[in-house]
């Protein structure tokens, strides 16, 4: 019923950089942190979460956020997608700006330009995994292209699982669909928040590896959260977080440079608290 | 969304069954109702369309007394011979007969018992031979004096036979005996029509023993001759008898008379849909709860469908869509069951009643249309506010345990205590200001509604409160954390048993303050032994004036009053008005002193009325009433004395002379007043032999009759309960699904407690004990309410005779008790549940 309204789709192909959403090519920003602060409670309970932070995300590249625990990187993550709102600055995805946004307007931007992962509860038991990677165009009301949907099922290897309920899937398996899920809507931006934080390592480097062919090959944006050096060395970018500000980035990074950064940002944090 | 919607729907299938339950009862309550009423309607149609098909035109006198429907029936004028002469006389007239038949003919059965209820009417007439509809079965017509002819179904009921001397009640108060010569049938080999008892006398004995003069009818039956249409005929008749009578076709006279009947079955179908909607009322608490509870379950799962697109409307269209398929499942299966319902009463109803011939089942474009309407606004309502809490429910949820915060229940509060407050004013302007029923009932309506908001800031400290008892225990004080842990479930599944206790105990304290203020009454009046008939039929059995002189010999007593009672019309409104044997002894037997005027002695045209009654009507010492009673010409009584409300015989006591003209001229109570120091046991049986010819009537001591009175307002109490047991028994559902659902809920917690050590024994303990706290709670609740409500009403009724303010505390602890039990039963399933979780799997449960 909401779907009224909406800009027709760009016929897609499976090029990279052209994505249906996508208003303006040539814009490189798939989303954007301006000076962004985020305070929970007040006086004593008062918890400064996030102290500025200005983060910028570029389209069709694949950011890693770590950091301790604690350090706000979930916090960031909801800001970011317009799951939470932030007490000062702004956030754009795209050409949107998040901040200020109503509940009609955040929920066409999670319907058309942002897609999820979490760590886990990410399907709905009841429908099947087919059922679940098509529920984000069911309620957008649209119809699914044929030709990408095959093509994102092979990219995660669920051909014979489709028919299958959530609880009849392995953790990895579940992961996957839930993969195919945010990209089947060819969204401007995945969040993922941990998505490997509850799988094995074998299970985690398949999800992992999909992520990363989703970016290489259709231009996909993913900004993910994990703790995990190995995971994180699947990014083409790595941001730190501590304390609820960035402190330290790194490009192209490998696992022993990553866990060589979180140590030296584990000490102090450890610390102070 | 709406696949989405339709298989949570279906994997929920088990937690909906519940409430769904609820109104399948509401609806089944609503549509047997009308299927009920329906057929029993359509029964009556077809049989006054059998009794008036062998008439054209029908004559009757006109009532001399306009009876309002729900007190009785009015009592035609007779009709004299003369009448029947000048029909007869008339161009197309090919017959016009005089036809006697009235109510109140009462045969003594085989065993002595007096045959009949208080449904059909028990017909006294004249014998007219055999016709199309009226066949012989056995035997021959009465043509002695003392001879009879029954229905079949009165011979049967009686277990009497052609040949049986039997004893018959009529207008005059001393049974008289009969021989059966004969029973009849009629066509279609029906031994009675709609259960109503016929005893056929010859044209005199009718004529002195029904309509108490000789040479009258009750009507004339007339036919056409060919040719003539009954209509055409009508005008005839109506215009040679003039305005004193009332003539219609037999086509018309029959849609009268089934209108009768069918005015009283709506007021019976108002009744029961009344009971109906308490018990949807309550069944919308059960359904907000479980859609509330199935709402916080689906939490993350609604956050999720939020998190990646959808919409606030579209969570509350899924919502609203579940309780509309639930509604509509619902309305189907509780119109099925309330058709199987509704026929099953027909069928007792026409067993009972002596063999009405049911019309065929019929299912009432309304029952179908109520059903569906009641199923499915009920559910929908019911469903709304949890769906609104749906649509709150923010995206971020999904995300790991973003904790609810538990609401505050400020809002909440206020908004119950500003209701409750309406209520109470509305309660005490319908009660005290005679506001009217309307607004008493709204002001109940709304009191639940109030004090159901405030349920949950009561529910902490009275749960708690209850909950220490069980302490003792570890799986105790679980239990009672656990029902302490969400006010709002607790309090909605508590408030919907406060309902249906509210109204039994609400009912149980007036009835009981009516039963002291009886016994207070009944003491107060100085008179050892009543006179008075167990009431059988409509009308009350009698016994003659002559019994008060008779009983005035008898040595010990010291002073006898004999009371008649009809409804006449006083100043051209309807009111029940009574007359005594002698005024004089009345001060002495109710220790009374006048308040204006005298009222130990009346003349033949005076009037003694009640303070009230002056009151209401302005009447003073002095004031003329002119009263039209059912017999004879109008007349006007001057008031001569003014009694005290609650010290008086009836508001308007006419002089002994009127009872001639009553509907029935006969006495219906007497007050015996002993000597001091006489022995009550040694008059007793010689006043009871002077009433031996009426085996109705029988002569009591004050503590039977007291103890009778009281016996009338229990059986009132228990249908009560009865009509208002589905409503509990809907809040006991309640307190199943609520657990069900919280056992469900806790699925992991359980399973925890399991691994680290809690017995099968002691976990279903747990739930039992939560059950045991919450319905419990709910009681208390409805008894306090009830005795509220209750105690209203009592004190408004102050003087309409309630003195006494007196509260059923055996039947209040059996309700909490009950309460207790219902608790302890509504845990079985909800705790066999919980104990049988695997441990390993409830842990691994997501
Ligand atoms: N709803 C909330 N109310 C109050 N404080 C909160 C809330 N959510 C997060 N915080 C606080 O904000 C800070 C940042 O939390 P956040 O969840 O973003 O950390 P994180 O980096 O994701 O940690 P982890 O690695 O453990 O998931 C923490 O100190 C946390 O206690
Ligand atoms: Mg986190």
């Amino acid at each position: 019923m909401e779907a009224a309204g909406r800009t027709v789709l760009v016929r897609p192909d499976h090029d990279l950089f052209t994505r249906g959403n996508q208003v303006t090519a040539s814009d490189p920003v798939a989303a954007r942190a301006d000076d962004v602060w985020k305070v929970y409670g007040s006086g004593e309970a008062e918890v400064i979460a996030l102290r500025g932070v200005s983060v910028t995300f570029q389209r069709g590249v694949f950011t890693a956020i770590m950091g301790p625990s604690g350090s706000g990187k979930s916090t960031l993550m909801h800001c970011l997608a317009g799951l939470d709102s932030v007490t000062r600055g702004e956030v754009h995805i795209g050409e949107t700006r998040v901040t200020g946004l109503g509940d009609a307007g955040l929920t066409k931007l999670r319907r058309d330009k942002v897609g999820f992962i979490f760590q886990q509860f990410n399907l709905l038991p009841t429908l099947s995994a087919k059922e679940n990677i098509l529920l984000p165009l069911s309620i957008a009301g649209r119809k699914p292209d044929d030709a990408w949907f095959d093509t994102v099922i092979k990219t995660v290897a669920l051909q014979d699982r489709l028919g299958h309920r959530p609880a009849q899937l392995s953790g990895g398996q579940q992961q996957r669909v839930a993969c195919a899920r945010a990209l089947v809507a060819r969204p401007e931006v995945i969040f993922a928040d941990e998505p490997t934080g509850n799988l094995d390592s074998k299970s985690g480097a398949d999800v992992l590896g999909f992520l990363r062919d989703s970016v290489k090959t259709y231009g996909q944006t993913i900004v993910m959260v994990t703790h995990d050096p190995v995971a994180a060395s699947y990014a083409d970018r790595v941001i730190f977080l501590a304390d609820g500000a960035v402190v330290d980035e790194l490009h192209s990074p490998t696992p022993d440079m990553v866990l060589d950064r979180m140590k030296k940002l584990d000490a102090p944090a450890e610390v102070t608290r | 969304m709406l696949r989405a919607t339709l298989k949570s729907l279906l994997a929920r299938k088990v937690r909906l069954v519940l409430s769904g339950l609820a109104v399948v009862l509401g609806v089944m309550f609503v549509a047997g109702s009308f299927v009920l009423t329906d057929t029993l309607s359509r029964s009556f149609d077809s049989i006054f369309s059998d009794v008036y098909s062998q008439t054209d035109v029908t004559v009757a006198g006109k009532a001399k007394v306009e009876i309002d429907e729900l007190d009785g029936e009015p009592v035609p004028s007779n009709i004299p011979q003369s009448a029947i002469t000048t029909v007869s006389a008339l161009p197309g007239v090919a017959q016009a007969r005089g036809v006697i038949a009235a109510d109140g003919a009462t045969m003594i059965g085989s065993n002595g018992k007096a045959v009949g209820s208080f449904g059909p009417p028990q017909l006294g007439e004249n014998w007219m031979g055999e016709n199309e509809l009226t066949q012989l079965r056995e035997g021959r017509g009465p043509t002695a004096d003392d001879e009879i002819a029954v229905n079949v179904g009165l011979a049967t009921a009686g277990k009497v036979k052609v040949g049986d001397q039997v004893g018959v009640l009529t207008l005059d108060a001393k049974q008289r005996m009969f021989t059966i010569v004969g029973t009849f049938g009629y066509s279609g080999d029906r031994d009675s029509l709609g259960g109503v008892n016929e005893v056929a006398f010859t044209e005199p004995v009718a004529q002195r023993l029904m309509l108490g003069e000789p040479g009258v009818f009750s009507s004339i039956d007339v036919r056409a001759t060919d040719g003539t249409s009954p209509e055409a005929l009508k005008q005839q008749v109506a215009s040679a008898l003039g305005a004193d009578y009332t003539v219609r076709t037999g086509t018309e006279a029959a849609a009268d008379d089934a209108q009768g009947l069918k005015s009283a079955l709506g007021f019976f179908n108002n009744i029961l849909l009344g009971f109906a909607g308490v018990a949807l009322f309550v069944g919308i608490f059960l359904i907000i709860n479980t859609f509330s509870i199935v709402v916080a379950q689906r939490t993350k799962e609604l956050a999720l469908l939020r998190a990646i697109g959808a919409g606030r409307r579209q969570v509350i269209g899924s919502v609203l869509t579940e309780a509309v398929i639930v509604g509509t499942i619902a309305s189907v299966i509780g119109l099925g069951a309330g058709i199987g319902v509704g026929a099953l009463l027909a069928f007792l109803a026409s067993k009972f009643s002596g063999g009405l011939a049911l019309a065929g089942l019929g299912v009432p474009p309304i029952a179908i249309i109520a059903s569906f309407v009641v199923g499915l606004v009920v559910t929908v309502i019911a469903a709304v506010m949890p769906a609104l809490r749906a649509s709150r429910i923010p995206p971020i949820a999904a995300m790991a345990d973003v904790a609810t915060p538990d609401r505050p229940l400020t809002k909440i509060t206020w908004i119950g205590g500003v209701l409750t407050a309406i209520a109470l004013a509305l309660l005490g302007v319908g009660l005290y200001a005679d506001g009217g029923i309307m607004l008493v009932a709204g002001g109940v309506l709304l009191t639940f509604i109030g004090v159901a908001l405030l349920t949950p800031v009561l529910s902490r400290p009275v749960v708690g409160l209850l909950g220490r008892i069980f302490s003792w225990s570890v799986p105790g004080k679980l239990g009672r954390l656990n029902s302490g842990r969400n006010p709002r479930r607790t309090a909605i599944t508590a408030a919907a048993l406060m309902v249906g206790i509210a109204l039994v105990t609400g009912v149980g304290v007036i009835v009981s303050s009516a039963k002291t203020s009886i016994a207070g009454a009944v003491e107060s009046v100085d008179a050892q032994l009543i006179i008075q008939g167990t009431q059988t039929g409509p009308r009350a059995p009698t016994f003659a004036p002559a019994v008060v002189d008779q009983a005035k010999a008898v040595p010990g007593v010291r002073d006898v009053v004999g009371v008649a009672s009809d409804l006449a019309t006083v100043d051209g409104e309807q009111q029940f008005v009574t007359s005594v044997t002698d005024a004089a002894p009345i001060p002495g037997i109710y220790g009374s002193t006048a308040v204006a005027g005298s009222i130990s002695s009346q003349g033949p045209d005076q009037v003694i009325v009640n303070a009230d009654a002056a009151k209401e009507h302005n009447w003073s010492v002095g004031s003329v009433l002119t009263v039209q009673l059912t017999r004879g010409a109008e007349h006007r009584y001057t008031v001569s004395g003014i009694a005290p409300t609650d010290k008086s015989i009836g508001e308007i006591m006419l002089p002994a002379a009127a009872m001639a003209e009553f509907t029935q001229p006969a006495l219906s109570l007497g007050f015996v007043r002993l000597d001091e120091g006489t022995a009550v046991a040694s008059v007793q049986p010689k006043i009871e032999a002077l009433v031996a010819d009426n085996p109705l009537v029988s002569v009591i001591d004050q503590d039977t009759f007291t103890q009778q009175q009281s016996g009338m307002l229990d059986q009132v109490l228990v249908m009560i309960q009865i009509l208002l047991a589905l409503a509990i028994l809907i809040a006991v559902l309640g307190i199943i699904n609520t657990l069900a659902l919280s056992v469900m809920e806790r699925t992991r917690e359980l399973g925890l407690l399991r691994a680290i050590g809690l017995g099968r024994a002691a976990t279903m303990r747990m739930i039992t004990v939560e059950a045991v706290v919450i319905s419990v709670f709910g009681a208390l609740l409805g008894v306090v309410v009830g005795t509220g409500l209750g105690a209203a009403v009592v004190r408004a009724l102050r003087d309409e005779g309630f003195t006494d303010l007196t509260l059923p505390w055996s039947t209040i602890v059996l309700y909490l008790g009950v309460a207790a039990l219902v608790g302890v039963v509504a845990a079985i399933l909800p705790s066999i549940r919980a104990a049988r979780l695997n441990v390993l799997g409830a842990i691994a449960h997501e």
